[in-house]
């Protein structure tokens, strides 16, 4: 108890409900002035799902248009998946939908957290089985550094400056109930 | 009682219903869901098994249960080693512990086994390091079809538990009868049998169903009925007349099925002997999930390698 | 002169119904005196069996030598090592050898092998049909005179006129004939016992029918004949019942059970995931037939305690459950299981135990011995029921190992065994 008491003292609130409202307004805008039409927006489990579905309603507020919502989940093309990991922790499978071909649609992944840049890795080698995009380009809630392959996002909410040891907590209400980016030093999800 | 789904598979093998859990046998079927999907892809691939090598050790004719295992592997990346009786220099006389000692000399993550003998994958499992599936092994069981008959019946129906399900025919020498039975007592399904009590074993208590002697008692309420091959070449000449005799009183005809529920389906795991135990109007007829069956054979086949992946050498919770 | 006083043991002789503390002298190959407190010159060896039994020396009604023929699993030799080691000082071997034992060349090989061994005595069995084929009678005649004691096929007769002929020719010569009682027919390529257990585990069954039709056949022939029966290795409720009625009706009927039908049921075999060290004929029958072989050590039904003793190559025993033959090996088990099991497990008393080893066993084929009276053979086993072992394949003198007893944790043993006044066997320390 003491313990949780004090990793929950240490952890830091970086954004509430609000700013995450205002930075999925400005990112959807900037997906809209970059990019135009043919717009495939597709999350990454487990909340870019979410994300993509309120960045979509967003683009369709200003566009007039609706926006197409897909559903990945990149577990079977992870690098730390298969006859390597240790045995019986393989991880559980989920839904994959695109509801459109995906061939010449300017692709956007959409995931809450950009760290390492294997989540992303794993998420493009899945979408080329799929078709051949004009584009794929990359959203993101927070950026908290510390990649350990080339990639980068095209549209960014916030960048935060972490050490790797830190952990980033983002709650979006769909998944967790609330909404809201933390900062600390728990162990827990951040990819 | 809906069965909670097992978070991990956590086993070295798959040699057997009778041996897996529910919540296990949930997680299979649950993760075949999934990868039922990667078929419907315009490249249907995936590259979670990529360096992984499977031997499929086929010691038994057979067409169907290989190639939908081979699609698997193949749809999961692995790399496929392919043995069977005819090509193989195994014969009688050498032991299948000297065969599977030669097989480990190329460290295969996988052997897939179909034997005539019950028993061999489970001793196969105790002396080699590699993840054992069994494709089927004589008379006792043949886990995979059971796990997409399972598949099949939950995708149309949504849910295993409460449905009626009436398997007819040599259920004395049917491993997929037996293993249908272990998993649908399992899973919660109510199951009959409809056989003449010359095709049905000893003590066909112990496998959990009320047994009928004629087809057609056993079809009333059914949700699904399956039905199962005749195998004429392991029947000795006396355990019934003729495949005449046999199609007039124990054949599904259309007119038998319509003593089923209005919704109830059929099965067949396949080679269908059609006008033996199965009529072509039924065989192809709407309410056939024939094909369906043999679609949803290699997500689950694929669902099972995956779930196995880097088991080997871990302890088997079969023994 | 050769002596040997076995000095305070207990001594247990059904056949005198005798059971105290006494003194036994063995002089020149036979039972000299017995009687309490017996004295004798000073160089005379003693052997102190204080704490022991001593019993008239255990006879093994039905044991696979394997040879000739069959080397690579047993020989005379090794199978004699084995015999003693078990408590042992007669063994009936079966006629299953390459070349098979019916005709009289073949017994007297058998019997020359056994005098060059000098362990165990040993009583061939000859076949009752010539090649084991069920179809024409072996020389049986000629095999009497060459030494053989009784004889049978050790597989199913599926002839009954071939058995009727047999319990008729026999008569002329007064052996019994034995009967490996099984309908393979109805057996159908069966490779365990047919019930709830072969139905969970997949493997196909043999019923106990299969038994006990042929139990009832040969009771007919029986009374057709008046020729003598011995009944082998009874697994069966439906089997053991029959005996019990034809013995109320007097037939001359004997029959045995084997140790591990009172000991090991189908459960045990469905719990060793297809070992093939399980796979036996008559099969591991389900609890109610090993309560019945229970009842009928107890009443009196059953004769003798035969070890079926069925070497088999490990090469062969390490095929599939489906391929591998059947068999187990007994001779060095059967005692130590009996005591155990049956005395220790009060089914019967150490009594019942010796006369079902000893006395029984003899009049089954009315061999020399199973008895102290003064005058008979000097074949003693001398017992410890409170010693301990464990069984240990690795320490068998029999040439085979396959037992599923491995490791198992057994109360009571022979310590001692004499053939013909000699010492040929001693327990270690």
């Amino acid at each position: 108890m003491a313990d949780k008491r004090a990793a929950r003292a240490r952890r830091i609130q970086i954004m509430d409900a609000g700013e995450i409202e205002r930075t999925i307004a400005r990112m959807a805008s900037e997906i809209v002035e970059s990019n135009g039409s043919d717009l495939l927006l597709v999350g990454i489990h487990t909340r870019g799902i979410p994300l993509a579905r309120r960045l979509a309603e967003r683009i369709s507020v200003l566009t007039g248009a609706e926006v197409p919502v897909g559903r990945l989940d990149i577990t079977l093309y992870r690098d730390d998946v298969g006859p390597w990991r240790p045995a019986h922790q393989q991880p559980l499978l989920k839904e994959t939908v695109l509801p459109v071909p995906i061939n010449d649609l300017v692709v956007f992944l959409v995931d809450d957290v950009l760290f390492t840049g294997r989540t992303i890795r794993a998420a493009l080698g899945s979408l080329v089985d799929y078709g051949r995009p004009r584009a794929v380009r990359l959203a993101v809630l927070v950026d908290r550094g510390h990649r350990e392959l080339p990639i980068a996002a095209d549209v960014v909410g916030k960048v935060l400056q972490t050490t790797s040891t830190e952990d980033v907590q983002v709650h979006l209400a769909e998944v967790d109930g609330d909404d809201g980016v933390w900062v600390g030093k728990e162990a827990g999800h951040g990819g | 009682m809906a069965v909670e789904s097992a978070s991990e598979l956590k086993r070295k093998d798959v040699v057997g219903i009778a041996s897996l859990q529910p919540g296990e046998i949930q997680l299979i079927l649950d993760t075949a869901e999934e990868l039922l999907e990667v078929a419907r892809r315009p490249i249907k691939k995936v590259p979670v098994l990529r360096g992984a090598t499977v031997v499929n050790l086929f010691m038994e004719p057979s067409t169907r249960t290989r190639f939908s295992f081979e699609m698997a592997e193949k749809r999961l990346s692995a790399d496929t080693l392919n043995f069977s009786a005819s090509t193989s220099s195994v014969s009688k006389g050498e032991t299948l512990v000297d065969t599977a000692r030669n097989l480990m000399a190329m460290a295969p993550d996988y052997i897939v086994i179909r034997h005539p003998n019950v028993g061999a994958p489970h001793r196969l499992a105790e002396v080699v390091p590699a993840s054992i599936i069994n494709a089927g092994d004589g008379i006792n069981e043949h886990p995979t079809q059971a796990l997409l008959d399972a598949f099949t019946m939950r995708q149309h129906f949504g849910r295993l538990e409460g449905l009626n399900v009436v398997i007819a025919g040599d259920i004395r020498h049917s491993r997929v009868a037996r293993s249908n039975a272990f998993l649908l007592n399992k899973m919660g399904a109510k199951l009959r049998f409809a056989a003449p009590a010359s095709l049905l074993p000893a003590g066909v208590e112990e496998l959990g169903a009320t047994t009928f002697l004629r087809l057609e008692p056993a079809l009333e309420g059914a949700d699904v009925v399956m039905m199962l091959r005749i195998q004429r070449e392991r029947q000795a000449a006396v355990n019934f007349p003729s495949a005449r005799e046999y199609y007039d009183f124990f054949a599904l005809t259309e007119e038998r099925l319509a003593l089923a529920a209005p919704h109830a389906v059929v099965m067949h795991p396949g080679p269908m002997n059609r006008g033996v135990e199965i009529d072509s109007q039924v065989a192809d007829g709407e309410r056939s999930l024939i094909l369906d069956q043999v679609t949803n054979g290699v997500a689950v086949r694929m669902a099972i390698l995956y779930l196995l992946a880097g088991g080997r050498g871990a302890a088997t919770a079969d023994s | 002169m050769q002596r040997l006083l076995i000095r305070n043991g207990r001594v247990i002789d059904p056949s005198q119904s005798l059971d105290q503390g006494m003194d036994v002298l063995l002089e020149d190959g036979h039972v000299a005196r017995i009687g309490e407190r017996i004295r004798v010159k000073a160089e005379t060896p003693v052997l102190d069996a204080a704490g022991l039994v001593v019993a008239p020396g255990f006879i093994d009604l039905n044991a696979h030598l394997c040879e000739p023929g069959h080397e690579q699993r047993e020989t005379i030799a090794s199978g004699c090592r084995a015999a003693v080691a078990g408590g042992f000082t007669a063994v009936c071997c079966s006629a299953d050898t390459k070349p098979v034992n019916d005709e009289p060349s073949v017994t007297a090989f058998i019997l020359e092998r056994a005098r060059d061994v000098n362990l165990a005595r040993v009583y061939p069995v000859g076949a009752v049909s010539h090649g084991l084929a069920g179809t024409e009678l072996a020389e049986i005649g000629e095999m009497v005179r060459a030494g053989a004691v009784a004889v049978g096929d050790p597989g199913p007769v599926a002839n009954a006129q071939l058995m009727r002929r047999a319990l008729e020719y026999t008569r002329s010569f007064d052996i019994p004939v034995t009967s490996h009682a099984e309908s393979a027919g109805l057996s159908d390529g069966g490779l365990m016992h047919e019930g709830v257990v072969s139905t969970r585990i997949g493997l196909r069954g043999m019923p106990a029918a299969a038994e006990e039709v042929v139990v009832a056949r040969d009771l007919m022939l029986v009374r057709l004949t008046s020729g003598r029966l011995h009944l082998r290795h009874l697994s069966t409720a439906g089997s053991l019942e029959a005996v019990r009625a034809a013995k109320a009706e007097d037939l001359a009927v004997t029959c045995e059970v084997a140790p591990h039908h009172f000991t090991l049921t189908d459960e045990d075999l469905a719990g060793a995931t297809y070992h093939t060290d399980w796979k036996i004929n008559p099969p591991l029958r389900s609890s109610e037939h090993v309560d019945a072989v229970k009842q009928a050590l107890y009443d009196g039904t059953v004769d003798a305690i035969a070890s079926d003793h069925t070497p088999q190559h490990r090469d062969d025993k390490e095929l599939d459950f489906s391929e591998a033959p059947f068999g187990v090996v007994g001779l060095e088990t059967a005692v130590s299981l009996a005591v155990d099991r049956l005395v220790h497990g009060k089914v019967i008393g150490i009594g019942r135990l010796v006369r079902l080893f000893s006395i029984g066993p003899a009049q089954a084929f009315r061999l020399p011995g199973g008895t102290l009276r003064p005058g008979s053979p000097a074949d003693v086993t001398i017992l410890d029921l409170r010693r301990r072992v464990t069984v240990d394949p690795n320490n068998f003198r029999s040439k085979s190992r396959n037992t599923p007893f491995a490791g198992l944790k057994l109360r009571g043993a022979p310590v001692v065994t004499i053939v013909g006044g000699r010492i040929v066997w001693r327990a270690d320390a």
